[in-house]
């Protein structure tokens, strides 16, 4: 196919082909934006978490007088347990994505200073099963060691022990074995006796990437900061078992405040803002996409209706169907390219922009192939039938002098 | 002639249908998408208390030690106990209140409603006054409720209407933390947006539901909830121990009503940091501010950010539909090539074609923007049924209707400015030859 004619044709042409090219371009340049933005709210919302959580339920305990929360807990977990269905129910401080932080600064070395938020979670007796930690190295907490540990009056554990995550493992004590190490933080220091797979930290959206997989559990006898109970059962289980433990602990502990929550729903809830964005997000997409589109066809079709004698004659002097479609092809193929890259400069541009404004990683550069590639195969697909109509205007058009 | 190119716009709707109804339907996307957002963002960013705003201003110190110091840093955003209660007392103001949150476990009498975590606000009295907050039945408290530590609570409308179904309830008992509280005072409809007072809370939070004086609340170790931000070797005695930790927890408000009352309080605080740092207790040069509503709000970027993130796409968006209106407009004007030369030829001037063009374009917003105003509403709908909390606040006001026609109108207008201007060159000669 020869181009010449198409660019000569085009630069007599140059508003509405600056448009198309224009519109392209924009078109790419929100669009790679947008599909980057929606895989990051995905993955934020698909981040995995090594606890049990379509097993779990969750029930908050307030309104009670500390001493009390202390010594009714053995009673509680007893008739936790005693519920059908229940594997394991533990007391611990907050789950992950709960409603309370506990942050603090962990390093390697007693005089660093960390810049990572460190998701800290206090369990009771057999958190751990109750939980469905998943151990990678090391052990879990011996009875003792529950039994020695509480929170000091500085909010500081007692405990001499620590669980961490296996991103936190990795990231202080990179190839060595993170088990027996010394880890610091509150001036007081802890020793690593197990390493888990990694558990969400507190509130992932508040906190940075950074903070995500970083979680340190500690072991505590019974105490009044243990205010959540943890209920481990089968997943078709749940519902019924968190009805009935809401029952009994209502009967055991009357005038306390009681939230009872499926954990999977806690979940769901907390990451309902950002599966909103998403749905937004995608909505946007296909509009734009639709009206580039229609833009497209619009346009085409007048510039096809504008040149129904030219075609008629090149027709007539012996150019076939095929021909005149492919010509309309072509030129559409330039136009698109020209947006496309003017796109792809537009799109990081806006990604500059938006890593400097606002919470948004770079984009990495498949984003603008792909966005590059769906612009193309939109235009091709948007010009086909004015282009089709096109190649058949028959050729006596010539001859007619209107 | 405005009424005739009217006319003559309407008339031309009526051509060439699928390209106008493209154009009506790209510029409506557009504005629906824009409108939504601006609309969500201009809730958000409204003032909380309009008329008092201007007045009500947030006084910071900077009493932490010298780690990690550097020259301007922003100082804490909250007080601790003492500054607080020494700026309370010094009643340098026209009024001030100190004040904190916490979630109160509220165990009503009730039967039928069983007890839950109620969100209290612990505040001095001046809080009702200096904020303008309506009572429906009975007072607010006093500065001898302060002093007395006195068992009185202040309750919301929407607790009055859960527990007692809405009848004046002053007199009656409310069981807070296995305390009984008198109740003095029910509040009207009252919800700044944002939650200026106290940020630390969620910036569009739900509304306390009961309201005690803040030497109650610390007599009764009711918890504290939002931040608290300690410095040194920290807060080693629990909640209880607040007041004397080194650790900023309180909010301070106070009513300045002419300039020179703000700067005769600059000073105030001025000489306060001065004092305190020669007598030993604050480490850092004097570091203060004293910012009102508006500016604390800005500061604190209160808008989230995704709202903003999601006006800016919208408006990326709108661009691409206008874009697409030029092309299409221009379609449009140049396909009717051959009437603009005979009317040329017949004596119209270039204006006045230009005029007519550019009415139908105008038009053409104006019905875009109604199927826009359509859209928008659909929009802030399906908003509202989202649940972060500042999604139920998404309604469309007078002046944002008004905006959406303007919006609409001027873009399309100006898309028709091109098309227009080059459908209107047209040679009349050419044109009149081709027939």
């Amino acid at each position: 196919m020869e181009i010449r004619p198409i660019l000569s044709s085009l630069h007599k042409h140059r508003v509405p082909a600056l448009l198309i090219v224009l519109e392209i371009a924009l078109a790419c340049a929100v669009l790679c934006n947008a599909v980057f933005m929606i895989g990051q709210c995905i993955a934020g919302v698909r981040a995995p978490s090594a606890i049990d959580e379509q097993g779990l339920s969750v029930i908050s305990l307030g309104g009670i007088d500390e001493a009390h929360v202390e010594s009714g807990m053995a009673r509680n977990l007893a008739a936790l347990r005693a519920i059908a269905g229940v594997q394991a129910a533990a007391a611990i401080s907050d789950v992950p994505l709960g409603p309370d932080i506990w942050y603090d600064g962990l390093t390697a070395r007693p005089d660093e200073e960390s810049q990572i938020n460190s998701s800290e979670y206090f369990l009771g007796s057999g958190g751990e099963q109750a939980l469905g930690l998943k151990l990678l190295k090391g052990r879990f907490f011996s009875a003792e060691e529950f039994a020695d540990s509480t929170l000091l009056p500085s909010h500081v554990s007692s405990s001499h022990v620590v669980l961490i995550n296996e991103s936190d493992a990795r990231r202080m004590w990179p190839g060595e074995s993170a088990l027996g190490k010394q880890i610091y933080g509150d001036n007081a220091a802890w020793t690593v006796v197990g390493v888990v797979a990694d558990v969400l930290g507190q509130d992932p959206n508040g906190n940075g990437p950074a903070g995500m997989y970083s979680s340190i559990f500690f072991p505590q006898r019974p105490s009044a900061s243990l205010n959540h109970y943890v209920v481990r059962s089968a997943p078709q289980d749940r519902d019924r078992v968190l009805r009935d433990a809401l029952q009994v602990l209502g009967k055991l502990e009357p005038g306390a405040v009681l939230e009872g929550k499926i954990y999977a729903d806690m979940r769901a809830d907390y990451f309902a803002d950002t599966r909103d964005m998403a749905w937004m997000l995608m909505m946007v997409c296909v509009v734009m996409l639709a009206v580039t589109a229609l833009g497209i066809v619009g346009l085409t079709s007048f510039w096809v209706g504008q040149r129904r004698r030219q075609i008629g004659i090149r027709r007539a002097v012996g150019a076939s169907c095929a021909n005149i479609l492919h010509y309309f092809q072509t030129e559409n193929f330039l136009l698109s390219t020209a947006g496309v890259v003017l796109g792809v400069v537009f799109g990081f541009a806006v990604n500059v922009y938006l890593m400097e404004n606002y919470e948004v990683s770079r984009m990495p550069w498949y984003y603008l192939g792909c966005g590059a590639l769906a612009l193309w195969l939109l235009g091709q697909g948007a010009v086909l039938g004015p282009a089709l109509r096109a190649a058949q205007v028959p050729p006596v058009v010539a001859t007619r002098s209107v | 002639m405005f009424a005739y190119y009217l006319e003559l716009a309407f008339r031309g709707l009526n051509r060439n249908r699928v390209l106008t109804a493209l154009m009506v339907l790209a510029v409506a996307l557009g504005i629906g998408a824009c409108m939504t957002t601006l609309t969500v963002l201009h809730v958000l960013s409204g003032d909380p208390l309009p008329g008092r705003s201007g007045s009500l201003y947030y006084p910071q110190l900077d009493p932490r030690d010298m780690d990690a110091y550097t020259p301007g840093v922003e100082p804490p955003g909250q007080l601790s106990w003492i500054d607080g209660m020494y700026l309370l007392r010094a009643k340098r103001a026209k009024r001030q209140a100190l004040m904190t949150g916490g979630m109160v476990p509220l165990q009503p009498e009730q039967a039928s409603i069983d007890p839950y975590h109620s969100e209290a606000r612990y505040t001095t009295a001046d809080f009702f006054p200096m904020f303008g907050v309506p009572l429906q039945y009975g007072t607010a408290w006093g500065d001898a409720e302060d002093q007395s530590k006195a068992r009185v609570v202040v309750i919301s409308a929407e607790l009055n209407n859960k527990l007692f179904g809405g009848k004046n309830s002053v007199g009656k008992t409310l069981r807070l933390q296995a305390t009984d509280f008198r109740i003095i005072g029910v509040m009207g409809d009252w919800r700044p947006n944002p939650h200026f007072y106290d940020l630390y809370m969620g910036s569009y939070a739900d509304y306390e539901e009961v309201y005690v004086p803040l030497s109650t609340a610390r007599d009764l170790h009711m918890d504290h909830d939002g931040s608290t931000d300690c410095w040194g070797n920290g807060n080693t005695g629990g909640q209880d121990n607040l007041e004397k930790a080194p650790c900023t927890w309180l909010q301070f408000w106070v009513e300045l009503d002419d300039p020179s009352s703000v700067a005769a309080y600059r000073s105030f605080l001025q000489h306060y940091s001065e004092d305190q740092r020669t007598a030993g207790r604050f480490e850092r040069p004097v570091n203060i501010r004293l910012r009102n509503v508006r500016e604390w709000l800005e500061f604190k970027q209160v808008v989230p950010s995704d709202a903003r993130l999601q006006a800016w796409l919208a408006l990326g968006f709108l661009v691409v539909c206008l874009i697409n209106t030029v092309g299409l407009m221009l379609a449009k004007f140049m396909r009717r090539a051959a009437e603009l030369g005979v009317r040329r030829a017949l004596g119209a001037s270039r204006r006045a074609l230009f005029g007519q063009l550019l009415m139908e374009s105008g038009v053409i917003g104006l019905v875009g923007g109604l199927l826009g105003l359509v859209l928008a509403l659909v929009g802030l709908w399906a908003v509202r049924q989202q649940p972060s909390d500042y999604a139920k606040l998404a309604h469309m006001d007078a002046a944002m209707l008004l905006l959406t026609f303007i919006v609409s109108v001027v873009a399309s207008t100006l898309a028709g400015v091109l098309p227009a201007w080059r459908a209107c060159r047209v040679a009349p000669a050419l044109q009149l030859k081709a027939q």
